[in-house]
C-alpha cells in the first residue's frame, strides 16, 4: 500500500474546502497541504447555488440586523456565538471573494448590488446573476491553484478516518484511477464534504451528496449534532428537483395556487401588499414556505402536474429585460427541464430537499471532539443555522468556516508534529482488506444498492419530511436498521478495479444508511416542533425542555441521542414573527 | 412490468472499454424505457441502477452546471444531462466519450492535460499590489463587468476540447477553454495580469494554434465563445507585437 503525508489534509473541494486551502497557502506556506476530492473540485455542488451570499455592506444595515435575522430565522436553535462570529467575518470574506476575481453583479456606480431574500430585515445577499455558487466556486477554485505547492488528489475518495489513541492522523481513500486503496497521513484531517440530499427522493442536490463526512466523523466517534433538522427548499422543480433560486422572490416573483392566489397571506406571512417587502410573504423563510404548500395542497389547491402537486412561482410581471438580466439561469433551466419559458408562463414548483441544518459536531473553530479532526461547511454543524437556515447564509458559512477551520487546523497540525505511523499502517490495511472482503472479492449477495437506495430514500420521506410525527417516526427506526441489516447482503456487478463507479456508490449508500437512521432517531426523540422540524403530535415549540441541539452517538445497536445547550448570548428565545 | 410490451423503449448504443479486460474499445446495446421528460444521463444512470453496474460515467448536478457529463451523443460533444430522449427518438442514439481524451473506462477520459493547462494560465487575479481588504470590494462598472462576463461562464465541461480539430492533432495546445479563461481575466479591470499570462498563451501552444474553425463556440452549453476569445488575444497579441516594433520601449508606460 502506498503511504502519503502531509501537514493538513483537507477532504473535499467544494467552497469550504477550497477556501481552507487558500487560508492554509496564503497565511501557512510552510505547511504541506493537500485536498483529496471524489470529483474534480470544479464539480462540488457549491457549484448549484444560485441565489447568493449573506454580508452585511450596506450603510442601511448592521451586523446585528444580520445576525438577529439568524437568530430568528433559526427559531433560537442557533447558538449565538457563532453567530456573532459569523456576522462579523462574513463582510470581509465577501471582500477576498472580490480581491480574487469573483464576478458580483453591480450598481451602476461600481459597487457590488445586493439583492433581497427570504427572512433577512434587509437586503444583504451579494450575488453573480443567479449563478452565484458557480462563481464562487470556480473563483475559489482558479485562486487555490496560485499556490503550487497544494497537493492536488482529484477523483479519490476517503472511506476511513485514521484515528490512533484518539487523534485523527489521516484517512484511507479509493484512487478511482486504479482502484488502489491508499493511506493519507495528516497532522489535521479537515472535512469539508458537503451535506446529505441524496438520502431524500426528491433533491435539489447532486450525486455526490451522499453524506460521506457525516459518516465518517460519526464512525470515528463524533456525535451529529441537530439531524432532524433538514431545509426543504419551497421552489424545486417536481420530478427532477431542480433548484430554482430564492431569488427569483427576492427580485419581485410571486407564489400562488390554482387560483392564482398568493396563498402565503393565509400562513402567517401575510398580508401580501406592498410588493416586495422584507421578512413577508414570499420572503419569509424556507420552513414557513414548505410549511404552507403541504396545507394549500391538503386544502386541494395546488396544481396537478405529472410529477406530483405544485404551485407556481409568477415571474412574468419581472419582464423579459429583467428576467435575463437577473434570473437568466432560472429560464434556461425552467425552458429545458419544465418547458416553461418564465417569461410568458409560471413556473410549477414545489418543496425539495435542498439543506442539512445539522452535521458532525463542531466548535466556532471547526474543531471536533476528536483531536486533530476539523470540519466546515454543509456537513459541519456549529451550530450557525439551528432549526431552519437563512437562504445565502450557506455560501457565506462556507467562507467564514473554511477558513476558521483552517487556522485551528494549522495550528493543532504544528502543535502535533508527531504520527504513530507504524499503527495507522496497519489500519489503513485492515481497510484495504475490509473494502476488498466486503464488496469487491464479496461471494453471494443479491441486494442491488439502486434498491436499497430507494427504499432508504422512501423511508427518509415518509418519516422525516416537512412534518413528522410518531406514528410514523417509531416504525421507521426498525426500517432503517433492516436496510442496514440488508446492506450486509449487497452484491456489485463491477469488480474490476479502476474507475469502479459503482464500489463508490455502494460505500456512499452505507455511508447514508448510517447518517440517514442518525437523523430518524433524533426527529423520533425530538418531541416539539421547531424551524424544519414540525411534529404534527407536539405542535409546539418547548424552550423548557427542547432547547438544546441533539446529539446523535454511534453504538453498536441504535444511535444514542443525548443533548447540548443552546449558547444564548444577547438574544433570549422569542416568537417569530414575519409578514405585518 | 405489466404493461412491458406496451411501454416504448429506445436503444442506446454505448462505448465500452475496461482496460483489465479490453484490447480495444467496443459497443454494447441497452434498451431502455423511453421516456418524454428524460435526457441520456437519465437513461445510462437507469442502465447503470437496473441493467449493468458495469457502466461507468461521471455525473453529478444534472442541471448543467457542474461540467461532469460531457459526452459525445451521436458524434456531437454534449453533456448527458442536456440532451433529451425526445430529440433522437425513434432512432437509436450513439453515446461515446468525449473526442480528443483518452479514455481512462467506457465514458470517462483523463482530465489530468486539461488540468495542467488550466493552471498553466494563471487563471487568478494578478497584481502589483493586493488592496487590503478593510479599503473594501474593487470598484468595476457595469460596462467593465461586461468586458469579461461571458468567458467567465465556461464550466470546464470540456465539449470545446472535443469539438476542436486542433485539439486532436496537437495535444499540447492550451485549448478553447484554458485560453478563454485567460482573457477572462487579462479583462478583468481587477487584474493586472496580463502581460505574464501572456508568455502562456501566445506560445507555440497558444492561440496560434487555432485555425478558427469556430467548433467550440458552437457546442458550448454555455455561450461562451472560446473562438472569439481566442481572436481578442489574437488581436491584442498582434497590437503588443506592432507596439513593439514602433516603440522599443514596448508601447508600455
Amino acid at each position: 500500500m502506498e503511504i502519503h503525508e502531509h501537514d493538513v489534509v483537507i477532504v473535499g473541494g467544494g467552497g469550504a474546502g477550497l477556501r481552507a486551502a487558500i487560508e492554509l497557502g496564503e497565511a501557512h506556506p510552510h505547511l504541506r497541504v493537500a485536498v483529496v476530492s471524489k470529483v474534480y473540485p470544479m464539480r462540488s455542488h457549491t457549484v448549484a447555488a444560485e441565489g447568493g451570499s449573506a454580508a452585511v455592506i450596506k450603510p442601511n444595515d448592521s451586523l446585528d440586523h444580520h445576525a438577529y435575522d439568524t437568530v430568528s430565522g433559526s427559531d433560537w436553535l442557533g447558538d449565538q456565538d457563532a453567530i456573532e462570529a459569523f456576522v462579523k467575518e462574513a463582510p470581509g470574506e465577501m471582500i477576498r471573494m472580490d480581491h480574487w476575481g469573483c464576478p458580483w453583479s453591480r450598481e451602476p456606480d461600481g459597487h457590488v448590488a445586493v439583492r433581497p431574500f427570504g427572512g433577512m430585515t434587509i437586503e444583504r445577499t451579494w450575488y453573480a446573476a443567479d449563478k452565484s455558487g458557480f462563481h464562487m466556486l470556480h473563483t475559489l477554485f482558479q485562486t487555490a491553484l496560485k499556490f503550487q505547492a497544494t497537493k492536488w488528489y482529484h477523483e479519490w475518495f476517503a472511506t476511513k478516518l485514521l484515528v490512533d489513541e484518539g487523534r485523527c492522523q489521516g484517512i484511507t481513500a479509493i484512487e478511482l484511477l486504479t482502484g488502489q486503496v491508499h493511506a493519507i497521513l495528516a497532522k489535521a484531517v479537515i472535512l469539508c464534504t458537503g451535506g446529505m440530499g441524496r438520502l431524500y427522493p426528491y433533491t435539489t442536490n447532486g450525486a455526490i451528496k451522499t453524506a460521506d463526512g457525516m459518516a465518517l466523523s460519526y464512525r470515528a466517534g463524533v456525535a451529529l449534532k441537530d439531524m432532524e433538522f433538514v431545509q426543504y427548499h419551497p421552489t424545486g422543480l417536481p420530478g427532477s428537483g431542480i433548484l430554482i433560486t430564492e431569488g427569483a422572490r427576492g427580485d419581485g416573483g410571486i407564489l400562488v395556487n390554482k387560483d392564482g392566489y398568493r396563498y402565503l397571506q393565509d400562513y402567517g406571512l401575510g398580508p401580501p401588499d406592498p410588493w416586495p417587502r422584507l421578512r413577508a410573504m414570499e420572503l419569509g423563510p424556507r420552513d414557513r414556505l414548505s410549511q404552507a404548500f403541504v396545507h394549500e395542497d391538503a386544502k386541494g389547491r395546488t396544481i396537478q402536474t405529472p410529477f406530483g402537486t405544485a404551485v407556481h412561482l409568477d415571474l412574468r410581471h419581472l419582464g423579459e429585460a429583467k428576467i435575463n438580466k437577473k434570473l437568466p439561469f432560472v429560464r434556461e433551466l425552467a425552458k429545458n427541464y419544465a418547458g416553461i419559458d418564465p417569461v410568458h408562463d409560471p413556473i410549477p414548483v414545489r418543496p425539495v430537499v435542498h439543506y442539512a441544518m445539522g452535521g458532525i459536531d463542531t466548535d466556532i473553530h471547526g474543531a471536533t471532539t476528536v483531536p486533530g479532526l476539523f470540519a466546515a461547511g454543509e456537513c459541519a454543524c456549529i451550530s450557525l443555522n439551528g432549526a431552519n437556515r437563512l437562504g445565502s447564509n450557506s455560501l457565506t458559512e462556507l467562507l467564514v468556516f473554511g477558513r476558521r477551520a483552517a487556522a485551528a487546523a494549522a495550528r493543532f497540525a504544528t502543535e502535533h508534529p508527531k504520527l504513530a505511523k507504524e499503527l495507522l499502517k496497519k489500519q489503513a490495511a485492515d481497510e484495504e482488506g475490509r473494502i476488498a472482503a466486503q464488496f469487491i472479492r464479496k461471494q453471494g449477495g443479491k441486494e442491488r444498492i439502486a434498491t436499497l437506495r430507494r427504499e432508504m430514500n422512501l423511508v427518509m420521506e415518509e418519516s422525516t419530511g416537512i412534518y413528522r410525527d410518531g406514528k410514523t417516526l417509531e416504525p421507521a427506526l426498525p426500517k432503517i436498521a433492516a436496510l442496514k441489516e440488508r446492506f450486509r447482503n449487497v452484491t456489485l456487478d463491477d469488480r474490476t478495479a479502476p474507475f469502479n463507479t459503482e464500489l463508490i456508490s455502494a460505500i456512499e449508500l452505507e455511508f447514508m444508511l448510517e447518517v440517514a437512521e442518525a437523523a430518524i432517531h433524533s426527529a423520533f426523540q425530538r418531541k416539539e416542533s421547531r424551524g424544519s422540524h414540525q411534529r404534527t403530535d407536539f405542535p409546539k415549540r418547548d424552550d423548557q425542555t427542547f432547547l438544546k441541539h441533539s446529539m446523535a452517538y454511534r453504538t453498536d445497536g441504535a444511535p444514542r441521542i443525548g443533548y447540548k445547550d443552546v449558547v444564548i448570548t444577547r438574544w433570549p428565545p422569542a416568537e417569530r414573527v414575519y409578514g405585518k | 412490468m405489466a404493461n412491458k410490451t406496451s411501454q416504448p423503449t429506445i436503444r442506446l448504443e454505448i462505448l465500452r472499454y475496461d482496460p483489465e479486460k479490453d484490447s480495444a474499445p467496443r459497443y454494447q446495446s441497452y434498451e431502455v424505457p423511453f421516456q418524454e421528460e428524460w435526457v441520456v444521463l437519465d437513461a445510462i444512470n437507469h442502465i447503470k441502477d437496473q441493467i449493468d453496474g458495469t457502466l461507468t460515467h461521471r455525473w453529478s448536478c444534472r442541471m448543467g452546471v457542474c461540467g461532469s457529463c460531457g459526452m459525445m451523443v451521436n458524434g456531437v460533444a454534449k453533456l448527458g444531462c442536456s440532451a433529451f430522449l425526445r430529440d433522437y427518438y425513434p432512432n437509436p442514439i450513439r453515446v461515446e466519450p468525449l473526442a480528443h481524451f483518452p479514455i481512462i473506462r467506457d465514458l470517462v477520459v483523463q482530465l489530468d492535460g486539461f488540468m495542467a493547462k488550466l493552471q498553466s494560465v494563471q487563471p487568478w487575479i494578478i497584481r502589483k499590489e493586493e488592496k487590503p481588504v478593510e479599503q473594501g470590494e474593487y470598484l468595476q462598472s457595469p460596462a467593465q463587468h461586461a468586458r469579461y462576463k461571458d468567458f467567465s461562464m465556461c464550466i470546464n465541461c470540456l465539449l470545446c476540447y472535443a469539438a476542436c480539430p486542433v485539439t486532436e492533432l496537437e495535444p499540447h495546445f492550451l485549448g478553447p477553454a484554458a485560453i478563454a479563461l485567460a482573457q477572462r481575466y487579462n479583462l478583468d479591470s481587477r487584474d493586472e495580469g496580463r502581460e505574464i499570462r501572456q508568455e502562456t498563451v501566445s506560445s507555440h501552444i497558444g492561440i496560434w494554434q487555432c485555425t478558427l474553425v469556430g467548433e467550440c463556440s458552437v457546442v458550448c452549453p454555455k455561450h461562451v465563445d472560446p473562438a472569439g476569445a481566442i481572436q481578442q488575444a489574437k488581436l491584442a497579441s498582434t497590437m503588443d507585437w506592432y507596439k513593439e516594433l514602433l516603440w522599443p520601449w514596448g508601447g508600455k508606460r
